[in-house]
């Protein structure tokens, strides 16, 4: 009788095995290379739940015309070295249809050459420096750079508040914080407002109150900081501290309802920023993004959370477009086509992709066309402004 | 303005300080650099922020919390890692290196319970507002973490020198062999070392990410390098070295961000600590020559 039984249980086991199996055939594999640990993982674990959010939103919708998603989520870690081990597995082994990430810009810049010499898609939503889609035509970027964002939020900044003068202070060891820096100063410049002074500090400091008690004796209107949330958050805390009460205007790093808990009070009012998602932007594709993420996460979304979901979305439009042949090359260069005039209206509001030059002058990858939204913390909340 | 930023170079100097003392403690006994000591430092600030918010214990509570727990990490490094290594006749980079490894285990440990996301002590666990002396703005926490650090570094002086406990440590420093064959229980007072190290750092852990208002599983990691300059300038194993190592350090970056630039913060500070070791290679404290046994 338990023999019977095993051996039922067995031979069940193996159909099941082989139904899936056929199942798999239609399945659509999806790369996903994400910094799930190391330094970037608040980040990659944000945008690795918004895009499991929509994969799953799709599937209970019908998946893609009656196939599977399937998303093959790897680690990089948050390292360069990583990301492109995790690029090479997910094109070269697992033969995704396109690969998602990495969390980082540095990461992307290492590791999507070998998506573009696959001629496999790579789709970053979290990478704002420049450059990034250089490297070719396969290269989609539907995050919004901090070059189009910044100088839109110093000039929003600056009509509200009438600045005048300015410090600035940024970190300058990483790539976000530096790039978003070369921003702002050309923005400053352009809109002809004084530099009082020019900080920096690098990411792990924990103690800033030098650099703001320096700020602090210029006397500036406002004090534009170029950070990332970790360092951001006790930045504010320390200046508010310190008697520095004049109005921060910020880079992608304060775009993150974080610093309410790490400068909470009044401490966090009065920061301008500037981002391609607020959570206070009602929408209806927003408000509805916000309450299946917080009923699946138990959470307030981010940004990165935002851009991913989108992401998978916009994806996800361009391949309902694409006849599947079953030959991955086909595939993915089908796949690279019908994105590159895919529009969507999601959380971060309409979007769409549109080609643009590298710096030699060719014709490289899609960048995307959105309005930035410029918001004023107020009580623990992003107003917007514009 | 040279008031406050002369105040800013004391804390700061402080943090150091005290992040320094317990790895300072470790080397001078065991003989080892304990890279874990950063991840042991991150362990004590989760610890206290978890009794005081799932504990609702007010924050002594919680920094005695964090002691233990950090305490009991450093105990168990040392029974599980560093012991069964010194029973082998290890040569002396593999302790470091097994020690790269726990902070590994630790980091990933601690963000798979607690996430990756920064965290931070609940508003008011401390006085948030800064305290006006003499025109200088100087918060509750900065003045507990100065007398907390002279402290400490006091209790530790006194403890090496002063009791039967300090001059067995002194003995093991200066040669194990020679310690056991006095009748010293070496294993037991290297497992004690590492815990009351361990201990320290987990206070440092709960001071300074209240001072930093922020929490996450890899907060060890850049002090730790900070740290390994302190120890390396003040004496390896000095326990006033780890407190004017820590002091210089504190005053060479905020004094080179008040007069010279930001940007050359670690230029000036690391400069600085370059040529007062081409002068005293040992060390402000350290010792010339090193005893072989």
């Amino acid at each position: 009788m338990t023999f019977a039984f095993k051996f039922a249980s067995a031979a069940a086991a193996l159909l099941l095995a082989f139904g899936l199996q056929s199942a798999q055939a239609a399945d659509i594999h999806v790369g996903v290379s994400e910094a799930l640990s190391g330094g970037a993982a608040q980040y990659g674990n944000n945008i690795r739940n918004g895009m499991q959010l929509a994969a799953d939103e799709i599937n209970a919708a019908g998946g893609i015309n009656g196939n599977k998603l399937v998303l093959v989520i790897e680690d990089d870690q948050t390292k360069k070295e990583e990301a492109i081990n995790v690029f090479r597995k997910l094109i070269f082994q697992d033969k995704v249809l396109m690969v998602f990430g990495p969390t980082l810009s540095n990461g992307a810049l290492a590791a999507h050459p070998i998506a573009q010499a696959a001629k496999t898609v790579a789709f970053a939503t979290s990478n704002t420096v420049d450059g990034i889609t250089d490297p070719g035509n396969y290269i989609f970027r539907s995050s919004v750079t901090e070059a189009s964002v910044i100088p839109v939020t110093v000039q929003v900044a600056k009509e509200k508040l009438g600045l005048k003068k300015v410090a600035v202070l940024y970190g300058n060891n990483d790539a976000l914080s530096k790039g978003g820096y070369d921003v702002f100063k050309k923005a400053l410049e352009d809109q002809h407002i004084a530099v009082t002074t020019t900080e920096t500090f690098a990411t792990g400091d924990v103690d800033f109150k030098a650099q703001l008690t320096k700020i602090k004796g210029t006397n500036p209107d406002a004090v534009v900081l170029s950070a990332l949330i970790a360092e951001a958050g006790p930045i504010v805390a320390q200046a508010r501290q310190l008697g520095i009460n004049v109005p921060f205007i910020g880079g992608n790093g304060l775009n993150n309802p974080r610093i309410f808990e790490m400068a909470p009070g009044t401490a966090s009012d009065d920061i301008w920023v500037g981002g391609p998602w607020s959570l206070d932007n009602a929408t209806p594709e927003n408000s509805k993004f916000i309450a299946n993420y917080k009923a699946h996460y138990n959470t307030n979304p981010d940004q990165f959370a935002a851009q991913a979901y989108d992401g998978m979305c916009i994806a996800a439009a361009a391949m309902k477009k694409v006849h599947f042949s079953g030959d991955i090359a086909n595939d993915r260069a089908a796949l690279r086509d019908a994105l590159t005039n895919v529009q969507w209206t999601g959380a971060t509001g309409p979007f769409k992709f549109t080609q643009i030059r590298n710096k030699a002058g060719q014709l490289a990858g899609y960048d995307a066309v959105q309005t930035p939204i410029i918001s004023v913390t107020k009580d623990g909340k992003y107003n917007i402004v514009h | 303005m040279l008031e406050q930023q002369f105040v800013n170079a004391l804390s700061l100097g402080c943090i150091y300080a005290l992040f320094a003392l317990g790895f300072t403690l470790v080397f001078g006994v065991l003989g080892i650099i304990n890279l874990g000591h950063g991840a042991v430092f991150m362990v004590g600030a989760y610890a206290a922020l978890m009794t005081v918010i799932h504990l609702n214990l007010p924050l002594w509570v919680a920094i005695i919390a964090a002691m233990i727990a950090a305490g009991l990490a450093g105990a168990a490094i040392d029974a599980l890692v560093l012991k069964p290594l010194r029973k082998r006749g290890a040569p002396h980079l593999i302790p470091m290196i097994a020690t790269i490894g726990t902070a590994i285990i630790l980091n990933n440990g601690a963000q798979a319970v607690f996430g990756a996301g920064t965290l931070r002590f609940p508003f008011g666990t401390v006085p948030e507002e800064a305290l006006q002396i003499a025109g200088v703005k100087v918060t509750a926490l900065d003045l507990g973490i100065i007398v907390l650090s002279f402290a400490m570094m006091a209790a530790l002086l006194l403890v090496m020198r002063r009791t039967q406990f300090g001059r067995a440590l002194r003995a093991i420093a200066e040669s194990p062999k020679a310690a056991r064959l006095l009748g010293i229980n070496v294993e037991r007072l290297f497992f004690v070392t590492s815990l009351a190290a361990a201990a320290l750092g987990g206070l440092a852990g709960v001071l300074i990410s209240l001072n930093s208002n922020a929490i996450f599983p890899l907060m060890g990691q850049d002090i730790l390098l900070k740290g390994i300059a302190v120890i390396i300038l003040g004496g390896m194993g000095d326990i006033r070295g780890a407190m004017l190592g820590g002091l210089f350090l504190g005053f060479a970056e905020v004094l080179s961000v008040a007069y010279i630039g930001s940007d050359m913060r670690d230029a000036v500070a690391f400069g600085l600590l370059f040529l007062i070791l081409l002068l005293r290679p040992q060390g402000l404290f350290g010792k010339v020559v090193q005893r072989k046994a």
